[in-house]
């Protein structure tokens, strides 16, 4: 039996291909597309938020898209231990959606950032993070305008204190740097997960980095931990 | 009918970048005088309630559930008779 892999599509996603393309093309694993209308998730096993504009990034980022017809049965799917990646867009809804804990602000600069970034790895503890070692440094590209990571002291130490920070950009040595720190992110975080650590929301695109054609296959770990996972499970 | 005035802002303990450039923008005009900016929303909403209590109770659930993020965000709401 193999797992599918759903890949959520908002008006206004355009990552949804590329999600789709590395998990089908690349992993070879069972993918299919979910419209944001839809509600039935009984037959997938994994959830890809992909990233993008949904609903133009009215108001907020992710602001409107929390509240499409199957958000509703992310939150059940989640609530029940099912994974679910949100990347860029798909970790802003989470935001919204309360599913993670914080929020994003625009970029220091306040410039939109498309370039290739250094991530650590900070703990493997994840279905997601599996096959990464702590401290390995992967090469995945980032494109966003909001990412500045939010959240107030109190819960910036629950999120260290319960080793729920999976990835902090660094150099490409690894060093967690405020040069590298590009987007101003408290304690320079790239991606977060809930206490039960099945729902992981990072600002990066790992299905942008799965060939080496087009620079890095970095992100592959990402879904190899996902799905080596999801065959033991 | 009321029609509610809310104001969103980001929260005083956070750096508000818009409000920085724009801030610097203005020491370029000669206006030294200004300490500090700080850039948010402005949102109306025309709202059907028997009173003002209960429009700004429903200008405020709108604001916490949806209108603005707490996490980053103040909001103020002014209701006014329309």
């Amino acid at each position: 039996m193999s797992a599918t892999f759903g890949v959520i599509v908002f008006p206004g996603s355009n990552c949804d291909h590329d999600a789709y393309h590395a998990m089908a093309h690349v992993m070879n694993a069972e993918t299919k597309f979910l419209w944001h209308k839809d509600t039935d998730l009984s037959d997938i096993d994994f959830l890809l938020i992909p990233g993008g504009f949904s609903y133009g990034d009215y108001l907020r980022s992710g602001a409107i898209a929390r509240f499409s017809p199957i958000m509703q049965s992310v939150i059940e799917f989640a609530e029940k231990g099912g994974p679910v990646l949100g990347i860029c867009n798909g970790f802003q809804i989470l935001l919204e959606a309360g599913l993670l804990p914080g929020a994003m602000l625009h970029n220091k600069d306040l410039r939109f950032v498309c370039k290739q970034t250094h991530l650590r790895c900070e703990t493997s503890d994840t279905l997601f993070t599996r096959n990464i070692e702590e401290g390995r440094v992967l090469q995945i590209p980032v494109a966003h305008g909001e990412g500045n990571y939010f959240t107030d002291d109190d819960q910036l130490k629950k999120l260290q204190d319960n080793d729920q920070i999976v990835f902090r950009y660094c150099d490409s040595q690894g060093n967690v740097t405020d040069e590298a720190n590009f987007n101003g992110s408290v304690d320079n975080i790239a991606g977060i997960c809930n206490t039960q650590r099945n729902i992981l929301g990072m600002m990066p695109h790992p299905e942008r980095a799965v060939e080496q054609l087009i620079g890095s296959d970095d992100g592959k770990h990402i879904f190899e931990s996902v799905l080596n996972e999801l065959a033991v499970a | 009918m009321y029609k509610a005035t809310v104001n969103v802002t980001l929260r005083k303990s956070i750096l508000d970048p818009q409000g920085k450039a724009a801030q610097n923008a203005l020491k370029n005009l000669g206006l030294n005088e200004v300490n500090q900016v700080r850039i948010g929303k402005l949102i109306e909403l025309d709202i059907d309630a028997d009173n003002k209590e209960e429009a700004h109770k429903v200008a405020e659930t709108a604001c916490s559930k949806l209108l603005a993020n707490e996490v980053m965000e103040d909001f103020e709401i002014e209701i006014h008779e329309n």
